[in-house]
């Protein structure tokens, strides 16, 4: 595969972000006469900007990886991305807009009338959005060493600099019409090398990955292991290895790799022979065609009922926690923009996520050898020029690799900005807009810290981390607070303590690896199905508890939250204010 | 492992860092209470605390629910043991024991509150028909603002005592100084209301008289631009005169700036040029009503002052995060500094001056002082005035 194209694709998007934040361009018109009214953001542009921010390294890759790797019960990642959207459709959207709040924590304030309660969403939304960074930085990371081979810091080092430079530039402001080109940069990405898969699996017979046997290589293929990874076979295969296997050094020696598990030094160099079955890391269960292709067949663990269930709870609930897709939705007129844009959304992550699991049948057909090095989330940027191959192939791989740093740079941007925003308001408001920039700063310090130190993590288990604390926390918060007069501000303090705490213990109990494998481990890798529903009943508990801190004025705000704007019952309400 | 043991440490780290950066601000506050000084230091101590405690319900005006509230921690200040705050016909708040008396207290109140007196109630009036009763004085100190009875404080006591007297008679008067605060917040409030009012009927005759000279010239020559002139002239004075909701979205403000420039630009031709950059992400942001339409105002009578090649005129409207940055530019005659700083600190004596110094108190007001109006001037150079708004704060709805 010829880098050269991705690398200049990269340099690119790379580019344009930094010129587009450097030169500060509005791309709003400059003119003397134009109705101001008309141009407030439409529902078309302002799904696209949500799109663009929202479509991040672990939609990018990391979903098309589970897939490939642990097979159907990985489909509700898929799902679950794209109908989040529709939990905030139907519960949150308009009622937020109506609000009249930025962030999450500017609701609690306005919902709960308590300082408190309004630093513990603080804490948790900045939370959730370094825990969101990691993994972008990850996956930049993990992009730049597949298509150039540079060490994975590079690229998240990179991605990192040139976010911060450009916040701190200027470029903090989230232009919609840019970001909404990112996400129509990131669907082409995604879509026309689709287009030439399917072509080219039409041409090669339309094989499926389905049958009774596990995936092998269909030609001679040569593997270079370029980080230790301990893989298990199944049964014995013929191998030549350049490099060490098991504590032996060998080169360019015939080797039988016995049933069991073999460990492979970095830098091996493996080849299989056509036909030969693949070892795959111990870390993705073995299947065979047919396990992995069926729901519920324990690819996902011995509890895969469980784990299903808790992907959707996660997911689902935890859109309406991510900082910088809550945000977007202030640009919004209305509470019916803000339902319209919604529903486009909806339209238009379903494109981009339905092509997902394509990828991950076809990283099953034609790049098996990742379950060997556990790299499945790479699948996507080797598929094009595996499958079709050439100049074509190289470019489309070249697009791909473009689309996926256009998702890092504009999903880290909008992070960066929304925890900064969070950060300064809360600590730095009086320096303005140099408190802004020193929060920037501080805002991608601690994940890019965290990426240094944790570079084995994967980057769905992290993602999920940060959807379940989400889902977990602030998820209660906004639906009761939206939907529940009682709720009072020690209950919503206590509940997204609970919540929150026991979701962000349980994932990070999991990735120091302090679970044995069965129902524990499961109950900690997937915490959402325990820490949602304990989150909710320590809310409502604790609310029904302390009736005395309900905060005054609830009926009116309620009026203001769910009553459209075209009534008029918010002048109403307020001019009786203003009366009394 | 050591890798995912770091990060763990990492994460803890950061979260922590935040934590203390968040809770240290309000750590500043709280003073530990280790040394607590000499006896008559600690007396002093617990009733400016107590007052402190009371002030908060007081300063909100007297309803039954501050009442409430403020009794209990007046009745401590007076270690009585029960107290009752009446006004003429109700009683608000009963703080204490013995609640048999609390139907009695605005009988007993009734001489202190149409004299204006203390009055000293003995057993004949107070006590009550149960033997375990040991109530069986009164005081009733008034609670005045400005001079006019607003309620009556009644401390009950078991013995006749002339220091509870005395004590509740200060206590009143210390009650009616914090009334008369919340009172003079009213007034503030009022006041400011007043202005908007003002500004509201501010539209300048001359502009008036301008515009409909302006239209009339195109009536003939342009017939269909005089009637969108006419229109728009319709749309800028009822948006100007309209009478509801402290607040307003950019956006509509925004267009109220439009129409205006229209009309202006009908009277100036190509003399007045403006440049409108505005983001459309901060076009929702709630503003507080007329706070930018009398400074493009302000921007248009200065450029044109004195000059006969016109003016160019600059609106901005940029994201910066959670706050929206606005500023309104204009290339005339530039002021003094000085004069500029009169005018923002309400001295100013032109008519430009009063519009600036209201919306620059009403943005304090609203949004706190570090809010205010950043204005760049020198004699010469133009006039550049910024604002931050802030996208979202507790309270401020667009309407």
């Amino acid at each position: 595969m010829n880098s050269t194209y991705s690398v200049i694709a990269v340099a690119i998007v790379v580019t344009a972000t930094v010129l587009i934040g450097a030169n500060g361009l509005r791309l709003s018109r400059t003119t003397s006469d134009f109705y101001v009214a008309s141009r407030t953001v439409s529902p078309w542009w302002n799904a696209s900007a949500i799109g663009g921010e929202y479509l991040s390294a672990a939609s990018f890759l990391g979903v098309a990886g589970l897939i490939f790797a642990y097979g159907a019960d990985m489909l509700w990642f898929a799902v679950g991305y794209t109908a989040g959207y529709l939990v905030l459709l139907t519960l949150v959207a308009a009622p937020l807009r109506r609000s009249g709040a930025y962030t999450l924590p500017d609701f609690a304030e306005e919902r709960l009338a308590s300082v408190p309660v309004r630093r513990i969403a603080s804490l948790l939304t900045v939370g959730i959005g370094w825990l969101y960074l990691l993994p972008q930085l990850q996956g930049a990371g993990l992009t730049l060493y597949t298509v150039t081979g540079l060490s994975p810091l590079v690229g998240a080092v990179a991605v990192a600099v040139v976010v911060v430079v450009n916040v701190m530039a200027g470029g903090m402001r989230s232009i919609t019409i840019v970001q909404a080109v990112q996400f129509w940069l990131k669907l082409a990405a995604i879509t026309i090398p689709m287009v030439f898969l399917l072509l080219a699996w039409q041409h090669d017979g339309a094989p499926t990955p389905t049958g009774p046997t596990p995936p092998a290589f269909t030609e001679r293929t040569t593997v270079r292991v370029n980080s230790a990874v301990t893989v298990r076979v199944n049964e014995p295969v013929r191998v030549t290895v350049t490099g060490v296997v098991d504590g032996h050094r060998l080169r360019e020696s015939p080797v039988r790799l016995s049933t069991g598990t073999h460990r492979i030094d970095q830098g091996t160099s493996v080849t299989f022979s056509a036909g030969a079955v693949v070892p795959q890391v111990t870390s993705i269960p073995a299947t065979t065609g047919d396990q992995w292709a069926l729901p519920l067949s324990g690819t996902s663990g011995d509890h895969s009922l469980y784990v299903v269930y808790s992907l959707i709870v996660a997911t689902f609930l935890g859109v309406m926690g991510l900082p910088h897709v809550i945000v977007r939705f202030y640009t919004n007129p209305n509470g019916w923009a803000a339902r319209r844009t919604t529903v486009v959304l909806l339209v238009l992550l379903g494109v981009f996520y339905v092509q997902l699991p394509l990828y991950g049948m076809f990283g099953r057909l034609y790049t098996p050898e990742l379950l060997m090095t556990g790299r499945t989330d790479a699948t996507i940027l080797l598929l094009p020029a595996r499958l079709i191959g050439g100049i074509g192939g190289d470019l489309l791989s070249a697009l791909v690799a473009g689309g996926a740093f256009a998702a890092f740079l504009s999903t880290a941007s909008g992070l960066t900005v929304a925890v900064a925003g969070v950060i300064s308001r809360n600590t730095l408001r009086r320096f303005g807009i140099t408190g802004f920039r020193v929060a920037a700063v501080g805002a991608m310090t601690v994940p890019l810290a965290m990426t240094l130190v944790s570079s084995r993590l994967s980057v769905a288990d992290v993602v999920g981390l940060a959807f379940a604390v989400a889902a977990s926390s602030l998820c209660p918060l906004v639906v009761l607070g939206i939907w529940w007069r009682r709720l009072t501000s020690v209950g919503a303090a206590a509940g997204m303590t609970v919540g929150g705490g026991l979701a962000l213990t349980a994932g990070l109990l999991t990735l120091v690896g302090a679970a044995q494998p069965g129902w524990w481990m499961d109950l900690l890798r997937w915490p959402a199905a325990w820490t949602v529903p304990i989150g909710f009943a320590v809310m409502i508990g604790v609310s029904l508890a302390t009736p005395g801190s309900t905060p005054p004025g609830v009926a009116r705000l309620m009026a203001r939250l769910h009553a459209p704007e075209s009534l008029g019952l918010r002048s109403t309400a307020d001019r009786e204010e203003a009366a009394q | 492992m050591s890798t995912v043991v770091s990060f763990l440490v990492g994460v803890l780290v950061g979260l922590a860092g935040l934590g203390i950066v968040v809770l240290s601000r309000r750590a500043g506050t709280a003073r530990t209470r280790r040394d607590l000084g000499t006896e008559a230091e600690q007396v002093t101590y617990e009733t400016l605390h107590t007052a402190w405690s009371a002030a908060p319900p007081l300063r909100a005006g007297l309803s039954q629910d501050t009442a409430r509230k403020a009794a209990r921690h007046l009745r401590g200040l007076l270690r009585a043991p029960a107290l009752a705050i009446t006004d003429g016909e109700h009683r608000l708040a009963w703080d204490g024991t013995a609640d048999q008396h609390a139907d009695a207290a605005v009988a007993l109140a009734a001489t202190a509150f149409r004299t204006g007196k203390v009055s000293v109630l003995g057993p004949d009036r107070v006590a009550c028909a149960d033997p375990s009763c040991t109530l069986r004085y009164a005081v009733a100190a008034p609670i005045a603002v400005e001079g006019e009875v607003q309620a009556v404080l009644t401390a009950y006591s078991a013995e006749e005592s002339a220091g509870l007297a005395r004590a509740a008679a200060e206590v009143a008067r210390w009650a009616s100084g914090q009334l008369e605060l919340a009172e003079l917040d009213r007034s503030k409030a009022r006041l400011i209301e007043a202005e908007v009012r003002a500004l509201r009927a501010q539209i300048s005759p001359h502009f008036i008289y301008n515009s409909l000279t302006a239209i009339a010239s195109f009536v003939r020559t342009d017939p269909a631009r005089a009637r969108n002139l006419l229109l728009e002239f319709a749309d800028f004075t009822r948006y100007s005169f309209r009478r509801h909701g402290e607040f307003t979205t950019l956006a509509e403000e925004l267009n109220s700036i439009d129409q205006y420039l229209n009309l202006e630009r009908a009277r100036f031709g190509e003399r007045l040029s403006v440049t409108l950059q505005i983001s459309p992400e901060v076009l929702p942001v709630a503003v507080p009503f007329l706070c930018l339409q009398p400074l493009v105002e302000n921007a248009v009578q200065h450029g044109m002052e004195d000059r006969a090649d016109g003016c160019h005129i600059t609106i901005l409207a940029q994201d910066g995060g959670s706050e929206a940055l606005i500023s309104v530019e204009d290339d005339g005659a530039g002021m003094d500094p000085e004069a500029c700083r009169r005018m923002l600190s309400g001295k100013g004596d032109a008519g430009g001056g009063i519009a600036l110094g209201n919306i620059d108190e009403r943005l304090r007001q609203v949004y706190g002082h570090e809010y205010g109006l950043v204005v760049e001037t020198a004699l010469g150079a133009g006039t550049k005035v910024k604002l931050r708004v802030p996208k979202h704060r507790v309270g401020v709805h667009a309407t």
